[in-house]
């Protein structure tokens, strides 16, 4: 049987090395079954994250050769094998153990948002069409992929500042629900800073459920923050009828 | 210095252990009731098993049928499953899963549309009407993104990536539970007044499973070992399509969806075989019944090429399918290089869904251990032998809140708890022990050992022989388990985790397979060829176990008498 190297980051919080393992390939085989055939062959102890294995729930996330993937949906047969494929945790957020790192300030970032609230005496109709815009973004399954790529957190580590692509997407949800009453958009530019994002659509291409996470999400959202804050018309029109 | 003291203690009215659907939903309604609220969770929150639901959730909402109503879906629960349910539970369910949808819609779940912008429901198996309230073929994800953010802004307490690994009690009551922290090993006690178990099944303890790592059946394991009863333990779902091939995602569910939508069950010989096997429903018959169907087709050699059946909707626009079934889509393409809105899926059983589980109360899911409720696919009764697609999603928020509700009123009339530590201490000594250990196997070694047996003796279809076979290769595995090894440290080590649920899947799968040798009949998804018929003497009763000094003991249960009212709804043919 075919054999193929994988090299794979075993540490902790205080640092670690990269490991190969040789891996028979079987047919059709994921980064992920490798990964277990590791653990339930060669290192029991070896940390990772998962739970569908049908790229469902988000949490195999890791950067395999550099790229944030999902383990569970990254076929080996798709990487070359004439170079060892290298399997890093994600590096925006701090490493608990080999694959698994430390994702709560993502849960943190979460509780900011303010819930879904229904306009006062809503009829609960929906068109489907205004629903399909929606859905889009309640697809996500918090992989936090585009956590890990996004720059200002990756590079400049902007974690008090700025609440990420995957908290865009989570408020565009909301802001978009056809029934929703609630206001974000003072949150979206005073807590999760929304402009520190300068549109590099890293997050849209890593995005494993294809949400258009830049345009669909962010850059409709940019554009009610400046309304709301930086539109001399729209500021007179609110102070004339009320605000939202 | 007492054990207890020396690591970490929290205090609730009520702790919730799972996170998925059923848990999330009891502790909201705990929550509501002013209960002090925790949640402990052993992935991260919103992994839950119910994130991968995808048909949707049955509620006789009527939105399209205008004819369907509660009593039609009472009726279609009892017969799916085979009148053994626990009829209350059924009722209730029927009557109370409208409202609790509504609940999800008013919290800012969004689900498909009918035309005039209701609620939009598909037809399923076993269902008369169309009926399952559904957003894609993601209900699931749907579900617990609104009852988790609902919860987490109400403000319960989350304790995620944490293992309890045994109930404490006080007497005869709970007084809370112990457990450790998956990422650094370290120990955690919980009080509490009440506890709720939501842990979900036990699927993990077959090789071919739809199942998560974390379907491993603790909170059976932990209620059985507080002395709390099971019930109709030998009926396991096998859901009839789960994907073959590759290998590598073997048992993956394909959504119920697939069929609802009018996709078409074939052999190799492209013969349509469910008109053998139910002719009036075809492929929209009941679980069992179509995985049986497969099963039989492989088995005679008009299987796939693969041993499987073929799927196919392929007949259906393919904008349509990507609209309707865009998991399913992405999942056959990406994993299994097959497009489906162009060629049929190659689909065999899957060990899916345990409907045995914590005997409980209908109105309040109370088990008989003072202090201590059940909800969800770990509690059992209202499936009876064979649950139907779309039950699962609905049950868990009919009974999430009904348990929630009763464990909070429990806790406002019960006054704190005492801990005991040398229950604590036994309990620490037992989940270190593998540490220990110079020598022993892996964990995974035993557990993938356990699997392939549970597969072949006490799968779709089950003898007398099979069943005495598996009894005596469970306490060859239990003598080996005492004995394994973990290697490592005790932060985040895999191989320590799976240690642990090993236990609990050894004790849940030795009641499984008693219950299964008991029962001398075929009902639902419990098929045995030695017994292949169904038997009203055997109709009439259901299979109870119980720890009864460390030694697990069955016995028969007598329903009581369904009232006249149910009895002819049920009688009505329709």
């Amino acid at each position: 049987m075919a054999e193929v190297t994988l090299r794979v980051f075993r540490g902790d919080r205080d640092g670690g090395k990269a490991v190969d393992y040789q891996v028979p390939l079987t047919e059709g085989m994921v980064v992920l079954d490798a990964i277990h055939s590791i653990q339930a062959h060669q290192a029991p102890d070896l940390a990772v994250r998962w739970n569908c294995k049908a790229a469902k729930c988000g949490s195999c996330s890791a950067e395999v050769n550099g790229r944030p993937s999902l383990m569970c949906k990254t076929r080996m047969d798709a990487l070359p094998h004439d170079q060892p494929i290298t399997v890093y945790p994600m590096k925006s957020f701090p490493v608990i153990k080999d694959l698994a790192t430390d994702v709560s300030w993502n849960y943190r970032v979460n509780k900011k948002i303010p819930p879904f609230q229904p306009r006062p005496g809503v009829e609960w109709k929906m068109d489907q069409r205004d629903v399909d815009r929606v859905q889009e973004f309640r697809k996500c399954i918090e992989c936090f992929l585009c956590q890990d790529v996004c720059h200002v957190l990756r590079d400049h580590d902007k974690k008090q500042q700025f609440g990420g692509p995957r908290f865009f997407v989570r408020s565009a949800g909301l802001e978009m629900h056809p029934l929703d009453g609630a206001s974000r958009t003072r949150m979206l530019k005073e807590e999760l800073g929304i402009g520190f994002c300068n549109i590099t659509k890293c997050c849209t291409e890593v995005c494993p459920e294809e949400i258009h996470i830049t345009d669909n999400a962010i850059i409709p959202l940019k554009e009610r923050v400046v309304d709301e804050f930086y539109d001399p018309v729209a500021m007179i029109v609110r102070k004339i009828f009320g605000a939202k | 210095m007492t054990a207890s003291s020396q690591h970490e203690t929290h205090e609730h009215d009520v702790l919730i252990i799972g996170a998925g659907g059923a848990g999330l939903r009891a502790a909201i309604e705990a929550l509501a009731q002013g209960a002090r609220v925790g949640v402990v969770c052993k992935s991260l929150l919103g992994k839950a098993h119910t994130v991968m639901a995808e048909g949707g959730l049955a509620a006789a909402m009527a939105n399209l049928d205008k004819e369907d109503d509660w009593r039609t879906h009472f009726r279609d629960t009892m017969r799916g499953g085979k009148l053994v349910n626990n009829w209350r539970m059924a009722q209730l369910h029927a009557q109370e899963a409208p409202d609790r949808v509504r609940e999800l819609e008013q919290w800012g779940a969004l689900f498909d549309r009918t035309e005039n912008g209701e609620i939009l429901q598909r037809a399923f198996g076993g269902h008369t009407f169309r009926r399952l309230c559904h957003v894609g073929d993601r209900t699931g994800l749907e579900m617990i993104r609104t009852l988790q953010d609902r919860g987490v802004h109400m403000g319960f307490d989350v304790y995620m990536e944490c293992t309890i690994t045994k109930l404490l009690k006080d007497g005869d009551r709970v007084a809370g539970a112990f457990g450790y922290w998956r990422e650094t090993g370290k120990f955690v006690t919980f009080k509490a007044k009440s506890i709720v178990i939501a842990t979900g099944g036990i699927g993990k303890s077959w090789k071919i499973t739809s199942n998560s790592w974390e379907c491993t059946g603790d909170g059976m394991a932990l209620a059985y070992e507080a002395g709390a009863e099971l019930l109709d333990m030998e009926f396991v779902q096998f859901h009839p399509t789960g994907m073959v091939w590759p290998p590598g995602v073997q048992g993956l569910l394909v959504t119920e969806a697939v069929r609802g939508e009018g996709g078409l069950l074939r052999n190799k010989n492209g013969e349509r075989f469910m008109e053998k096997y139910d002719p009036k429903k075809m492929e929209l018959s009941t679980r069992d019944v179509v995985a049986r169907s497969i099963y039989t087709e492989v088995k005679e050699g008009r299987g796939s090429p693969h041993g499987g059946a073929f799927l196919d909707i392929s007949h259906k626009p393919a904008e349509y399918v990507k609209r309707k079934l865009p998991s399913m889509y992405h999942q056959f393409k990406e994993l299994a290089d097959v497009d489906i809105t162009k060629g049929p899926m190659e689909v065999g059983p899957t060990c899916h869904y345990v409907m045995g589980g914590i005997r409980v109360d209908a109105e309040t899911g109370r088990s008989s251990v003072p202090g201590l409720f059940a909800a969800g696919e770990a509690a059992a009764g209202l499936h009876g032998a064979n649950r139907l697609g779309g039950n699962s999603l609905s049950d868990l928020i009919v009974f999430g809140r009904r348990a929630g509700l009763a464990a909070a009123e429990h806790a406002k009339k019960t006054a704190a708890p005492t801990l005991d530590n040398s229950q604590i201490e036994a309990t620490e000594r037992e989940v270190l022990a593998p540490f220990a250990r110079t020598s022993g196997e892996s964990p995974y070694q035993i557990h993938h050992d356990l699997q392939e047996m549970m597969q072949n003796l006490v799968g779709i279809f089950r003898t007398d022989e099979d069943l005495r076979k598996a009894l005596a290769a469970l306490e060859k595995l239990k003598a080996r388990a005492s004995k394994m090894r973990v290697e490592g440290s005790r932060v985040f080590n895999p191989g320590w985790h799976l240690s642990r649920d090993l236990a609990c899947m050894l004790t849940i799968s030795e009641a499984c397979t008693h219950a299964a040798l008991a029962r001398k009949e075929s009902r639902g998804a419990h098929s045995r060829l030695d017994f292949p018929k169904s038997e009203d003497v055997w109709g009439a009763k259901n299979h109870v176990i119980v720890n009864k000094g460390g030694a697990m003991t069955l016995f028969e249960a007598q329903r009581p008498e369904m009232p006249a009212e149910l009895k002819q709804i049920l009688a009505e043919d329709k």
